[in-house]
């Protein structure tokens, strides 16, 4: 399938590195690069026509022009907007998309390794995890994230390691000019560890526009638990394609938190988890708000493969003025996964006239001894609430972040890490 | 106090409040009775400003304010109550949280800082045990799975939360078996004083036996009827409504 080989970024990509992929060693990565370039250029980007991108028009970004490989500016870099108070944690800063030293905390704890990810392409859980989970999704920005990034993070906890304290990555949009920046992520979180990652998406006031491709590729092990936050937080200027695909492996946890705040233009989020063993649980928790003209896309699958497992998936959306919401929650359970029990929630509150939601619930169920249940509503402000607060002398705007909280609360409530959960709680007040 | 003029009201351009006139002055309790749909609800509502409710004409005053001019929680600010017939429950909102809000929300209205943590707190178990409420409340949201008394219940724990000049109840004993009626009553005795005044809307005489008023209105077709004392709750309650409609309506056809 050829698609529209006019888009400005498309040809300026083929143009650009036809013959001339980035190359580092070892080999066989520089062979996964050319084989995913080969295929990007014989399917370019997707177009509506695409079932998965039905609603989610990318034209427009992609007939911009952009940088490719842009060195990272010198100027001063404002971090305020990624600060969470109170939060203790390790911090790693990425500067358009480049691990920046001097801005990340040094980390000296045993089992613990952080790096800029050219500087993992040795290890052995590289050579045995990369690329192997999510080029196997028909996403082209996977593909071409494979094929093109040069920057992004490597994290490993080793075996049997708790960290004391979550990691907490900023990712900060600070070019003058517009850039387009391929994020590549590996975290391997190795047997019976337990880790807490929290990762901000922020912008520098005085940034260009920037449309960002990241791919994150992580391995649950067994009996690891992972804690994994995403903080949308950026400004209008950022557009982002952000491809999340985890594999988990026996008596594994895997939890998602994924809140997404008024601010950036385009976001498309796709989680892909796959429970790739028995008695393995995930959590993919999702608040939504947005404001504007902003569009905001969340695709998740959930992959039962093998029997005995169990999720739970919650995602909130509260559009505001003529913002956009989707969300497309794809379970799976294959013919192996007995005794599945899956549960996927969808609630949307529609406070802009003219704002929209797309929603869409597609359970494909194989098994016979399963429990899945879903549901999914769309509905407003309740009047009578709002009254009744209002008759107890609550003003109207306050009246509506109660009720705003009120509806979060379901997936709020479920926030392992407290600090996060205030924090979030006061973007979503600071949103309305 | 509370000065209510040839009010006039409709919901969807359906006149219900026909030229009702009111006075209430402080220290007093006046109750509202009335056959089904004679518009006993609207006049709670329309006092505590619910959008739905349209005033046609006339004027409502509080200690000389317009309260027509004013927003619902601004009403609440300035001492208006309403002690809903039907609480809401909102799930994720939690009863302390919203009390606190509004407690401060109104105190900010009147220049006066925030309360503190701890007196806020003494202030709930006080005011719990005047209207004998021991539902916990710290963990749980507003009303949700509260039982149709428990939810009276918290509304008059609200009102004495929120010390308001005028306290509207809206067939607060609707729903009510006989104890939990006794202990509302009880708790609007005990709140009832010089400074505050109270509207008891209500379909039935019962709920007299216990908060006894200074005067009874009879409302009818959007009007007051008939007004006296005490004694016309009882002549009510023996001769029934049909009796209010037949002498009204023969006046009426003179």
């Amino acid at each position: 399938m050829i698609t529209q080989v006019s888009d400005s970024l498309y040809s300026q990509l083929i143009k650009t590195y036809g013959g001339n992929l980035p190359s580092a060693e070892p080999r066989s990565l520089d062979e996964i690069r050319k084989q995913a370039f080969e295929r990007f250029k014989s399917t370019g980007f997707p177009t509506v026509k695409n079932e998965d991108w039905k609603y989610t028009n990318v034209q427009p970004l992609i007939s911009q022009h952009y940088e490719l490989d842009a060195e990272p500016s010198l100027v001063a870099v404002d971090l305020d907007g990624a600060n969470i108070p109170q939060l203790d944690a390790y911090r790693v800063v990425l500067v358009d998309g480049k691990y920046h030293a001097g801005l990340s905390d040094t980390v000296d704890m045993p089992g613990l390794s952080i790096m800029p990810i050219d500087q993992a392409f040795e290890r052995l859980c590289f050579a045995k995890y990369f690329a192997e989970f999510a080029d196997k999704t028909d996403n082209p920005f996977v593909t071409l994230n494979t094929a093109l990034f040069t920057a992004g993070l490597f994290i490993e906890v080793g075996k049997n390691t708790q960290l004391s304290k979550p990691i907490h990555v900023i990712y900060v949009s600070n070019a003058r000019q517009p850039v387009f920046n391929q994020v590549r992520n590996l975290y391997v979180i190795s047997t019976f560890a337990e880790a807490e990652i929290v990762e901000s998406f922020v912008t520098d006031p005085q940034a260009a526009r920037s449309l960002n491709n990241q791919v994150t590729e992580i391995v649950v092990r067994e009996g690891a638990k992972f804690q994994h936050y995403y903080l949308q937080t950026a400004a209008s200027q950022g557009s982002y394609l952000n491809h999340t695909e985890v594999y988990q492996e026996k008596h594994s946890l895997y939890n998602n938190y994924n809140c997404t705040f008024p601010g950036p233009a385009f976001v498309r989020n796709n989680i892909n988890v796959r429970l790739g063993d028995s008695e393995v649980e995930s959590h993919l928790y999702g608040v939504t708000l947005t404001a504007d003209n902003q569009f905001v896309d969340n695709h998740t699958i959930v992959d039962h493969i093998h029997p005995h497992c169990e999720s739970y998936e919650w995602y909130k959306n509260i559009t505001q003025d003529t913002s956009t919401a989707v969300f497309n929650g794809k379970i799976f359970v294959r013919p192996d996964a007995q005794k599945t029990n899956a549960f996927q929630q969808n609630n949307n509150m529609l406070i802009g006239e003219k704002s929209a939601v797309y929603t869409k619930p597609q359970l494909e169920i194989f098994a016979d001894d399963v429990k899945c249940s879903h549901g999914c509503t769309i509905g407003q402000f309740d009047n009578e609430a709002l009254f009744y607060l209002r008759a107890r002398g609550i003003s109207e705007a306050q009246a509506r972040v109660l009720l705003v909280h009120a509806f979060a609360f379901d997936v709020t409530s479920r926030f392992a890490n407290t600090v996060v959960r205030e924090y979030v709680e006061h973007l979503v007040e600071e949103g309305l | 106090m509370l000065s209510i003029k040839n009010l006039h009201a409709s919901v969807d351009d359906k006149e219900i409040l026909k030229g009702l006139s009111l006075e209430v002055k402080a220290g007093e309790v006046h109750a509202i009775m009335g056959p089904n749909g004679s518009g006993k609800s609207t006049l709670g509502n329309v006092l505590a400003g619910r959008e739905a409710y349209e005033v046609t004409e006339g004027e409502i005053l509080l200690d000389g304010k317009d309260l027509l001019e004013l927003s619902p929680e601004n009403r609440a600010r300035e001492g208006v109550f309403l002690a809903f017939q039907y609480p809401v429950e909102i799930p994720g909102v939690s009863n302390i949280n919203f009390l606190k809000t509004a407690l401060n929300e109104i105190r900010a209205y009147k220049g006066l800082p925030p309360l503190e943590a701890r007196e806020f707190l003494n202030r709930v178990k006080e005011k719990q045990k005047l209207v004998e409420f021991d539902a916990k409340l710290a963990n749980r949201s507003l009303n949700e799975g509260f039982s149709g008394g428990e939810k009276k219940r918290n509304e008059i724990f609200q009102l004495a939360m929120l010390e308001p000049k005028l306290g509207i109840l809206d067939e607060t004993d609707s729903g009510l078996d006989i104890d939990a009626l006794r202990i509302v009553a009880r708790g609007v005795n005990q709140l009832r004083s010089q400074e505050n005044a109270f509207i008891v809307i209500t379909h039935y005489q019962r709920l007299l036996e216990y908060i006894v008023p200074d005067f009874v209105h009879v409302l009818y077709k959007g009007r007051i009827v008939r007004s006296g004392t005490k004694e016309l709750a009882l002549e009510l309650e023996e001769k029934g409504y049909d009796w209010i409609k037949e002498t009204v309506d023969a006046e009426k056809a003179v």
